[in-house]
């Protein structure tokens, strides 16, 4: 790819954008910010209060409860999405009408809306009128995820995963497709087994896409809020809060504005600075 | 072993479709079906949950606000992101790698967080409540998204074509939209593919923004199930109608995924 | 190493091939001796790749055997007929670096590390990969990757015949010759049987003992260099080799010698056989002179290419490309020319009388 050529007018062209995402972005941020620092007894009267809800959240043990409980699930999805995804990938057919099929069916739970994820789990799970629920409960298990907390764990897990390892599996393929031909019969003449041309070959090849799917799972896993509030409620209990849930009862349930404010920006800055840590990692290791 | 391979997407497959089922099963069931009794089947197959929604306003003026946002925010973004997604693969600006970084970190905040103070901003210059309230917020995403799937695809595409254009005395706009766009449809689908997902299943934003005027369906769905008690059915039946749409995009655009997939920019 | 025979390849990618044109190879034959350099020449699309993924068992013939040493290995996979094949484009595993790239076939059969290290460094010394062992694979040259490829089929002592596709498309023209001649070395030195398929004649003649051109599906002409010039068997050969390439004029026969648009050619080689088919005469635009007496022609075009000049002529409706030396006069005022007869051809339905 030729040099790009330096044109500062370049900026009348992503004026619009910019125009378009700083409305949506800095005014409201800068109300966030502007919030973490002040308190308030309504009316719009404000006192600033410093750094008072910044050390008040992250001191706060519910803060950490539900950053705790925010990291378990965002990492058992990920150990759970990312194989199962590329395993699906790799067993995809390669040609035909089953492929049209497999990714149609596949693709479609990426297109239902969170709170329909969210409600249709619900009806599938449930104890007395679920089919998943009856099954359990038919096989022995004591399994109510209204009032159990493991069985809430496992319902909201495996949710995530029915509804995001096809992003996976999408990515994956696209990029098993993209290997050439020549690779496979290179490795077929050198004697390569079918693990070394995995490790060699396939997931080599797939690296660039399994880094955005990570990236991705992660942040959005991260902020997660509608289909376990839905499911859920954020309960049983406060087991299944995750931070979206938590922030959006302090913010709009109680009204605490200022700690909800400062427990934004905390929860911003977590995603950005994991974001950009992963990021960071994943392309050290392909420069090596 | 090589024989057995389908089983690992057909599987994968069962397991995709089996909550759809049930969410199928209890849409054509009435309200007394679904509380009295377990079936695998509806035994009093019924079309009134559905019936309801296509002739009560409230329910299907729902579905009319989601679509009326998301193809408004589809269009916003894409309109928006062409020219910038341009202009970052093809020239180095004044602070361009810090505004593509900054661009990108939009798609890494949390809705919640903006959930309160987008009630406040849309409220103060006076679009609460309207389609294009909804399109807007949901542009801090999709924008980023779509200027980042459009530049890889503008990327692959060589600086020659622009050269060839110029000399032929094309002006900028006349080469960028007879020239250049039809060059990079498969880019645009995919994009506009992302920008209209992701619109249409986001809930918090759309919720917080509208009331009564631009209720979107996913909203009604959830007043539903708390104001007038367990009205399952129904439920069921609006969600299964919230799936269609999806359905529909994704069959026109399949093709166009792999590819869009391919480039490594989703 | 070993002799390889090919008998009666037909190869279709149409699951059932009615027509000839169902086939993508209609009927090869053909012997590759033990330690030669041949070359696979044609046209994109004239099934040579096809052959040779044939050759190397990653494609199952249609019909037809492939004998390695007499040894039928039709059935045999890739890794049990012991050979090695560099493609187009340069195949190195990304995760490794040179060494474990080098290393790779050899550790996948099992052989002792003492052993793997001696020949890596021997074959990586011979390839000029020395200084560049521990690097990272995925960061050197095109050229680089290409000689990689090379080793990976070099290190195996057993390999029985070394195939390229196409190996130098992606090389810069500099580098071309270079990475040419080091194949050339890599041949006498090891005097492995390669086979190197091309649509660059030039690739094709300087690389290859023997030359198996192709055409369509079908090999037209297996002969070295010399022969493949001078004695083309099918008139695709005379056309597809040597720039410009044959002139091809239809003709009749009479008493021996051509008829060619009214007037007699005379022919040293009276052709043999009865001539059936439509009847061509060929003649390379190096073996035509101007004459005193001859065939009279206009003169089109006088193109100047440095130590030549290519004339073109033009006789009725025929066309007919010369050379002239760069000094040779042009006899602008009614020219005539002559072919000469020791090189004049004559050809039915495409091949040599």
């Amino acid at each position: 790819m030729a040099a790009k050529t330096a044109n500062h007018k370049a900026w009348w062209l992503v004026a619009p954008v910019v125009a378009l995402v700083a409305f949506n972005a800095l005014i409201p941020m800068m109300t966030v910010v502007n919030y973490s620092f002040q308190e308030t007894f309504g009316d719009n009267v404000f006192f600033f209060e410093g750094f008072k809800w910044y050390e008040q959240v992250l001191g706060s043990e519910r803060f950490h409860a539900a950053l705790g409980r925010q990291l378990a699930f965002t990492f058992t999805i990920l150990v759970i999405e990312i194989p199962l995804g590329v395993a699906v990938a790799l067993a995809m057919p390669r040609k035909g009408i089953g492929v049209s099929v497999c990714l149609v069916l596949m693709a479609l739970p990426l297109l239902i809306p969170w709170n329909v994820v969210g409600a249709m789990w619900n009806i599938f799970a449930l104890p007395d009128i679920g089919l998943l629920g009856r099954a359990l409960n038919g096989l022995g298990l004591a399994y109510d995820f209204t009032q159990d907390p493991t069985s809430a764990w496992i319902t909201t897990i495996v949710m995530d995963v029915w509804h995001w390892t096809s992003l996976v599996v999408l990515l994956a393929y696209a990029g098993l497709r993209s290997i050439p031909e020549a690779y496979y019969q290179a490795a077929k003449i050198d004697g390569a087994s079918a693990w070394a041309i995995f490790r060699h070959i396939q997931l080599s090849k797939m690296k660039r896409v399994l880094t955005i799917a990570v990236l991705l799972r992660f942040m959005d896993s991260f902020m997660i809020y509608t289909e376990p509030f839905v499911l859920t409620g954020g309960g049983p209990g406060n087991t299944t809060t995750f931070l979206s849930i938590d922030l959006v009862k302090i913010a709009l349930g109680q009204f605490d504005l200022g700690p909800a404010a400062a427990m934004s920006l905390i929860y911003f800055l977590i995603v950005l600075l994991l974001s950009w840590v992963f990021y960071s990692l994943m392309m050290r290791n392909e420069e090596r | 072993m090589r024989r057995f391979k389908w089983l690992v997407p057909t599987l994968y497959i069962v397991f995709l479709m089996l909550p759809i089922y049930w969410l199928l099963n209890m849409s054509f069931k009435t309200t007394n079906e679904i509380l009295g009794g377990f079936s695998l089947l509806p035994q009093d197959f019924t079309l009134e949950n559905y019936k309801k929604i296509f002739t009560d306003p409230t329910w299907y003026n729902g579905y009319l606000n989601s679509l009326a946002y998301v193809v408004f925010n589809t269009v916003i973004s894409v309109c928006a992101a062409l020219p910038a997604a341009y202009a970052f693969s093809r020239y180095r600006f004044l602070g361009d790698k810090h505004l593509f970084f900054w661009l990108l970190t939009n798609r890494m905040a949390p809705p919640a967080v903006f959930a309160l103070p987008f009630f406040q901003l849309y409220s103060a210059i006076g679009l609460f409540d309207t389609h294009i309230a909804v399109a807007l917020a949901h542009c801090l995403f999709n924008i980023p998204l779509a200027v980042w799937i459009l530049e890889g695809f503008m990327s692959g595409v060589p600086k020659e074509l622009d050269e060839t254009a110029y000399i032929d005395g094309h002006s900028f706009p006349s080469f960028f939209v007879k020239i250049f766009i039809p060059t990079i449809t498969a880019g645009i689908g995919v994009a506009a593919f992302f920008c209209f997902m992701f619109s249409w299943v986001e809930l918090l934003l759309a919720k917080t923004l509208t009331s009564v005027e631009a209720k979107p369906i996913a909203a009604t769905m959830t007043r539903t199930a708390s104001t007038s008690g367990y009205e399952l059915g129904l439920l069921a039946a609006a969600g299964t109608l919230t799936i269609i749409p999806g359905a529909f995009v994704i069959y026109f655009v399949r093709n166009y995924i792999a590819k869009g997939f391919a480039l490594g920019r989703v | 190493m070993a002799q390889i025979t090919l008998a009666g390849i037909r190869h279709s990618y149409a699951d059932s091939p009615s027509s000839p044109s169902d086939y993508a190879l209609k009927g090869v034959d053909g012997q590759w001796a033990d330690g030669g350099a041949y070359a696979l020449l044609g046209p994109s699309g004239c099934g040579k790749s096809t052959l040779l993924n044939i050759v190397s068992g990653l494609l199952q013939p249609s019909e037809g055997r492939i004998l390695f040493d007499g040894k039928d290995v039709t059935a045999l996979d890739p890794v049990d007929r012991h050979v090695a094949q560099v493609f187009q484009f340069p195949v190195i595993y990304d995760t490794m670096t040179v060494y474990e790239n080098l290393a790779f076939p050899l550790r996948n059969r099992g052989m002792a590390e003492a052993e793997v290290d001696a020949r890596v460094r021997e074959i990586a010394a011979m390839l000029d990969l020395d200084d560049m062992l521990e690097r990272r694979a995925t960061g050197l040259t095109a050229d680089g990757k290409q000689k990689i490829s090379l080793g990976r089929g070099l290190v195996r002592s057993d390999v029985n015949v070394i195939m390229f596709d196409e190996p130098l498309t992606v090389i810069d023209p500099h580098l071309k010759w270079m990475l040419r001649s080091k194949l050339k070395e890599v041949h006498q030195r090891f005097g492995t049987t390669m086979i190197y398929v091309t649509h660059d004649q030039i690739e094709a003649l300087t690389f290859a003992d023997r030359v198996m051109v192709m055409t369509e599906g079908e090999v037209v002409q297996i002969g070295t260099p010399v022969e493949l010039f001078e004695r083309p068997q099918h008139t695709f050969v005379g056309y597809f080799i040597g720039s410009p390439g044959m002139n091809v004029m239809p003709c009749s026969l009479f008493q021996g010698d051509a008829i060619f648009d009214g007037e007699a050619v005379t022919i040293t080689e009276k052709p043999v056989g009865s001539a059936s088919g439509s009847l061509e005469l060929g003649v390379r635009p190096e073996f035509i002179t101007f004459a005193e007496d001859g065939l009279s022609v206009e003169i089109v075009n006088v193109d100047d290419i440095g130590r030549h000049k290519i004339v073109d002529l033009r006789r009725g409706d025929h066309r007919i490309k010369m050379l002239a030396g760069e000094d040779d006069p042009i006899p602008w005022e009614n020219p005539r020319i002559r072919f000469d007869p020791d090189h004049t051809r004559i050809y039915a339905d495409g091949r040599l009388l």
